[in-house]
């Protein structure tokens, strides 16, 4: 089925290209032979159940799992032809942007939590420049309307699903290529997880998306692609309608129907 | 069991919670009512107000005023001065000393007195050409006496006072000659001999305890700061690491008279720096106060959430930048908390300061520049310490009222450490 799919994307660019990814966390193995690519300007979910390992392939993609001391990745991932462990992390999260599970904002200003990252990455010349980098990533993260009279005010202060579309703002404000979302809804309500949801669509316009969601239905909502993870291994991985309507294997199919997970 | 049974319980628990608390509070009371009870009268002095006409011929023999010459004349010169002075003043007044020899009349006055006068005259020779008003210390006995420490049964047995002083000093007092007020000298006088406690103050003690606190500022908080962050977010978990935590925990209980020793051996006999100098007694603070800080420094940093850090990291800061620019502001509140806990804890340390030579008799205040801390000086506490074990109930007065000093301090640094908590309890 991966042949059938490589052959299939022949005509997207990929954006990433993930071969023979193995991950172990001390001597216990938790994602075995991952061969995936991610297109460019596409949303790609990575579904399955607890433990399966798709979030922590999703932190292969901007090395955060370096910072996790007995995590070991083995394998090649290639971002735009060049091989990340080449990159240096620094450089490579810029390019590479993530929203967490829980919406963390900076206890600081709205404003300095967007413009930290092009503060840190030297992205303005100028205050004029750097509000406008501000700006402009608020609109894109659907929330400058709600927050455009109170910038200097804390972050924290926001509600849930606005922390979230902030802390998406803040991903975006670097200018990144690739968004990587860990469950960004799962603590959310439906009306915020809506409005997260209906922003990813829109980003998909200017980025690559890699979502990993535990939400069949968001996936379908969502998505282009979808992966489905089990135990350790990628199962499948094919266009979203094809997964949710006509999976290959035996597994997808209880998955997505509801049997396992 | 029946309901009644576990009520009934749970009301003879609440009563054994209730009764502890009221011990607890009564004890506090007992302690804040004795402490103010002997020490407020040391925030008021007696003073003896004196019309001066001084006789330049004898203190100025050269006729020059000049203060170099007139240096010759030693406070026994201004001590005959000052009793001539108050017989005359006493004659003025209409007042009967005719009981009193010459020895009971000067010792009315402090013996601290003529080197004041002769402090100011040689400050302003001009003084000895026209009559002033000088106001002097009255003997420690009588300022006792109209603080009730000493009456007229006990003044007649102490070889210090008579009751017929007394009587004068009350004469002197409905005359307006002598009044009780305010004491502010007690802040920045030095210390004073065994005889003459009316003029011991606090100014070298708190002086050299302000310098100590400041050493410990400057070197305990950038080291405690730099340990609790390579500790928290840099070092690697391994035994290593691990006996460097139990070591720093067991540092913290280590009692504090050991720190005074290995600052005697180390400080004072090893690197040769001076006995009883704010320097020594503060390095022996540092070492004593830095796993105090470093220990709530770390439970700050360890507080931050790793959501923080983490989503610094994903926005392409490097660690000493996710470091820099979030966690430790975060944490800064709590490790301000420790440092201040931390200072209160060094400035109202004693035995290490015993062991440094800090017990010592300083009259002389340490430098008001940065050479001041190698300077002798003593510190607030030892300064309590010293005067409770002389042997006159004025030093006691005294102590007590230096306790009272040291416990505003005390209470003040805990009251801003509380604010600081309160005000920015981190809201995530």
């Amino acid at each position: 089925m991966l042949d059938k799919n490589m052959e299939e994307t022949v005509s997207e660019k990929s954006k990433i290209i993930a071969q023979d990814v193995r991950v172990l966390y001390s001597d216990k193995e938790a994602l075995r032979n991952v061969n995936i690519r991610i297109s460019e300007k596409m949303v790609t979910a990575f579904i399955g159940p607890s433990g399966c390992g798709k979030s922590t392939f999703l932190r292969c993609f901007n090395r955060m799992n370096d910072t996790i001391s007995d995590c070991r990745v083995e394998g090649s991932i290639m971002f735009d032809d060049q091989d990340i462990s080449q990159i240096d992390p620094v450089m490579l999260r810029a390019k590479v942007g993530m929203v967490f599970q829980k919406p963390n904002p900076f206890p600081k200003s709205i404003y300095d939590n967007v413009a930290y990252g092009p503060r840190i990455h030297g992205r303005a010349r100028n205050k004029a420049e750097l509000d406008e980098i501000v700006e402009k990533a608020l609109r894109r993260g659907a929330i400058w309307d709600e927050v455009k009279d109170r910038l200097h005010t804390s972050g924290t202060g926001l509600s849930g699903g606005q922390q979230q579309r902030l802390c998406i703002a803040r991903a975006i404000a670097t200018e990144p290529e690739v968004l990587l979302m860990d469950e960004p809804c799962s603590a959310l309500d439906p009306i915020a997880t809506a409005q997260i949801e209906e922003l990813i669509s829109e980003l998909r316009q200017n980025f690559s998306v890699i979502i990993v969601t535990h939400s069949m239905q968001q996936a379908a909502r969502v998505s282009q692609k979808t992966a489905f993870f089990h135990l350790g291994n990628l199962v499948e991985f094919d266009d979203t309608s094809t997964i949710f309507t006509n999976p290959q294997d035996a597994r997808t199919e209880s998955y997505v129907t509801g049997r396992i997970g | 069991m029946d309901l009644k049974a576990r009520y009934a319980k749970e009301l003879r628990f609440r009563m054994y919670g209730l009764v502890a608390i009221t011990l607890g509070l009564i004890c506090v009371l007992a302690l804040f009512g004795s402490v103010l009870a002997a020490g407020l009268p040391a925030f008021k002095q007696t003073f003896i107000q004196l019309q001066l006409d001084l006789p330049a011929a004898k203190l100025d023999k050269t006729g020059t005023r000049d203060p170099e010459k007139m240096k010759k004349v030693s406070t026994i010169g201004y001590s005959k001065a000052i009793r001539d002075q108050l017989q005359q003043n006493l004659k003025d007044a209409g007042i009967d000393f005719s009981k009193l020899d010459k020895k009971q009349l000067k010792n009315m006055i402090s013996k601290e007195a003529p080197a004041q006068l002769r402090y100011a005259v040689l400050k302003d020779p001009s003084l000895l050409d026209r009559p002033f008003d000088f106001e002097v210390l009255a003997n420690g006995r009588i300022d006792g006496y109209y603080k009730g420490r000493v009456t007229f049964e006990t003044a007649a047995l102490d070889v210090m006072i008579s009751p017929d002083q007394l009587v004068l000093a009350d004469a002197m007092k409905a005359a307006g000659l002598l009044k009780t007020r305010f004491n502010g000298q007690f802040f920045y006088w030095p210390d004073a001999s065994d005889l003459r406690p009316e003029a011991a103050g606090l100014g070298v003690a708190l002086l050299g305890s302000l310098y100590m606190v400041i050493i410990v500022f400057v070197l305990a908080v950038p080291l405690s700061v730099c340990t609790a962050v390579f500790l928290e977010e840099f070092a690697p978990r391994n035994w290593f690491t691990d006996l460097i935590e139990i070591n720093i925990s067991n540092l913290a209980a280590v009692p504090s008279i050991v720190f005074g020793i290995l600052g005697l051996a180390l400080f004072i006999n090893f690197m040769d720096l001076p006995q009883s100098a704010p320097i020594v007694g503060g390095l022996c603070l540092t070492l004593m106060t830095l796993p105090t800080v470093i220990i709530a420094a770390r439970a700050a940093i360890k507080a931050v959430p790793p959501s923080i850090k983490s989503a610094a990291l994903g926005l392409g800061a490097s660690r000493v930048q996710a470091v820099f620019h979030h966690v430790l502001p975060s944490a800064a509140p709590g490790i301000l908390t420790g440092t201040i806990l931390g200072l209160a804890q060094a400035l109202g340390e004693t035995a290490p300061l015993l062991l440094i030579g800090m017990v010592a008799f300083v009259r002389e205040y340490p430098a008001l520049s940065p050479d001041g801390i190698f300077d002798p000086s003593t510190a607030l506490p030892v300064q309590i310490y010293n005067w409770t074990v002389r042997g006159d109930p004025a030093f006691v007065e005294r102590a007590s009222g230096a306790i009272i000093v040291l416990l505003c301090f005390m209470i003040t640094m805990n009251a801003v450490a509380i604010i600081l908590r309160r005000r920015f309890e981190k809201r995530w």
